[in-house]
């Protein structure tokens, strides 16, 4: 048969552009505009091509928040991840239990962020919060807005409760997914629980726990709105994630030129983790 | 060596699944229990295993009350619908894992898993992984890994019914072999009558969780002692018209199409079971008595060609070796063998056949 060609089809993709270069394309390329170029009122502009890029990446203040931020997202991946298949694991399977632990678990994750932080941050309040109250009255000497350790601690508490519960959903649906005939089938082998969960459970749930790690690491390494309302980024900049650092540059001191440069900057180290994350994990997958 | 169900019974909640049954299962037999989805077959397997424990009723094997021992203490293996095998092991430590478990030594693993890869023809892919492998080798994975064991008790629960047409047919016509000169006790689960036949052995027919029927596949087959064990063991369905009988003569009550008969029952009324293959097109061999038909649906199926019609107010199936094609509404003769017809009587017990 012979195919004529229709140029046509095309319009039918421009809205699709229109929306993309509207809520994408153009706030991106302003903030590309920013990173090159020395900003004036009144819309002048001068160039200065890659010095922004250079003065961040040299920049102490950026490695800092880099190392602060890949800690912590380290740290809450590495609570969260193995306590969400756990909890998981010990969910009921049937009857009147699921939907009850359904909705016990997604009661985290419908609360807004911001409510969040302010929650834990009278929840965690020295003198009249319950959990720094108890905490000093049982003889530790907690105080999350003086002492920098405290202050991390109760950031990944917060983040650990509050999105915990998304792994552990995930998690829940990969488990179901897995075929009962599976379980019988290692029961007849006589493989231990252990055996069951290593060899049958992990590598059936690897897709759903590549897309929990991914969403967990995109949304922990551009945190921004808990820590602000909890600690502010302090004691000092102690908690300050790149994201809250960020913010402090171009909206506290206004250097729209570095802020920009490190605003690329951060969102190719998450493009370039997650691709390489995905990458690996799935390296294997779907060659049959 | 034998397995033997005693008043086996299991509900749950109020809904019973399988009714008291009672079952002896030999030594070096192939057992198929036949049944349509939902007719209690997997749950009688998971009963056998050990899987499941009955509500009420014992399960023996080798004169021993193996009720509530698990599945672990006792012989067995099994193939599921699902190709089921560890998604990160390779074919040959899939095969291999029942023996490790079981400590068997490394070198003589080798020497079982070697042999039962070639006996599947799994030898050239015993590096290779699962999901690299086609339905056909998965499922051929999964049944090296239950036959590798030397079990007892073999259960294989439809492990034909998620493979594509021609890898079904292919792993089919093997399967008798996989099973000969083995000391154990095969029971095999099925949709389809034809893979009943194909295999041999015994049938038992089920429906709705109960055994209608149980003895060697052929006498299943051709003598069913019931309506609804020949409706079982017939696919296409069964044709079943009502009949008239008085003294050498019978005829169906929707015509006037008759015959003689040799049978020696009461005269009255009986229902009659015609399986599609004895009404064919053409006259051939037995198939001597006409009836005429108006074709509803012509369909072909493998080099089978299957004719609905109707006569009278009833509609008929036959099935005819060859492929055709019939234009619907068309008139045409068709014919039958009395010597196959089962009649039944009106509470659809087996009367007498031929």
């Amino acid at each position: 048969m012979n195919k004529t060609v229709n140029q046509k089809a095309w319009f039918f993709v421009i809205p699709v552009f229109v929306l993309v270069a509207f809520n994408a394309i153009i706030p991106l390329m302003t903030v590309v505009n920013y990173a090159f170029q020395e900003t004036f009122g009144n819309n002048v502009f001068m160039w200065e091509g890659t010095r922004w890029f250079k003065q961040i990446m040299l920049s102490e203040r950026f490695h800092a928040s880099l190392g602060r931020q890949f800690l912590f997202t380290f740290i809450i991946l590495f609570i969260q991840i193995p306590l969400g298949i756990a909890i998981a694991l010990t969910m009921p399977k049937e009857g009147l239990g699921v939907p009850v632990c359904l909705v016990l678990m997604s009661m985290p994750l419908l609360i807004p962020w911001n409510v969040v932080g302010a929650m834990w941050n009278i929840f965690a309040l020295p003198d009249i919060g319950f959990l720094g109250h108890s905490l000093n009255a049982l003889g530790f000497d907690y105080n999350f807005t003086q002492q920098i350790g405290d202050a991390w601690f109760t950031t990944i508490l917060m983040d650990v409760w509050h999105w915990t519960s998304l792994v552990v959903l995930l998690s829940y649906a990969g488990l179901r997914s897995i075929q009962p005939a599976y379980y019988q089938a290692a029961e007849i082998d006589g493989a231990s629980r252990w055996a069951v969960f290593t060899k049958i459970e992990l590598p059936k749930m690897k897709k759903v726990l590549t897309i929990a790690i991914l969403l967990r690491f995109m949304d922990s390494f551009m945190i921004y709105t808990e820590p602000f309302v909890l600690t502010g980024g302090g004691p000092g900049n102690a908690t300050a994630f790149l994201s809250i650092d960020l913010v402090k540059m171009a909206l506290g001191q206004f250097d729209l030129g570095p802020a920009a440069a490190m605003s690329l900057i951060y969102f190719f180290i998450v493009l370039l983790v997650c691709w390489v994350f995905y990458t690996l994990m799935m390296r294997n997958e779907g060659k049959s | 060596m034998s397995l033997e169900l005693k008043n086996v019974e299991k509900k749950i909640g109020l809904e019973t699944h399988i009714y008291p049954t009672n079952l002896k299962l030999q030594k070096n037999t192939i057992n198929i229990l036949l049944g349509s989805t939902l007719a209690g077959k997997t749950t009688l397997m998971q009963i056998m295993a050990g899987l499941d424990k009955p509500t009420s009723g014992e399960i023996w094997f080798n004169n021993e009350n193996v009720t509530g021992m698990k599945v672990q203490k006792r012989n067995v293996s099994m193939v599921y619908q699902q190709f089921i095998n560890y998604p990160n092991f390779t074919v040959y430590d899939n095969i291999a894992s029942p023996l490790k478990i079981t400590g068997v030594s490394s070198d003589e693993t080798k020497q079982r898993v070697g042999k039962v890869a070639e006996l599947l023809k799994l030898s050239g892919m015993l590096n290779k992984k699962p999901n690299e492998l086609s339905g056909g080798q998965q499922q051929r994975t999964a049944l090296a890994r239950a036959l590798v064991k030397d079990s007892d008790l073999i259960l294989l629960d439809e492990p034909l019914a998620n493979l594509d047409f021609k890898l079904r047919e292919e792993l089919r016509e093997e399967l008798p072999k996989l099973f000969e000169n083995r000391d154990c006790i095969v029971v095999y689960a099925t949709t389809e009558p034809s893979e009943a036949l194909l295999l041999g052995g015994n049938t038992a027919t089920l429906q709705e969780g109960k055994i209608i029927q149980y003895g060697k596949t052929l006498d299943t087959y051709n003598k069913p002692n019931s309506l609804v064990s020949a409706q079982v063991f017939s696919d296409p369905p069964m044709n079943i018209a009502q009949i008239k009988k008085s003294g050498d003569q019978c005829s169906f009550l929707q015509n006037d199409i008759q015959w003689k008969t040799r049978l020696n029952i009461k005269d009255g009324e009986y229902k009659v079971g015609i399986r599609p293959h004895n009404i064919t097109t053409y006259k051939e061999g037995n198939n001597t008595l006409e009836i005429k038909g108006k074709v509803l649906i012509s369909e072909i199926s493998g080099s089978e060609s299957l004719i609905h019609f109707t006569n009278g107010n009833l509609n008929w199936v036959s099935l005819s070796n060859g492929v055709f094609q019939k234009n619907v509404g068309d008139e045409m003769n068709l014919y039958m063998n009395t010597d196959e017809f089962v009649y039944f009587d009106q509470n659809e017990r087996l009367v007498s056949n031929g």
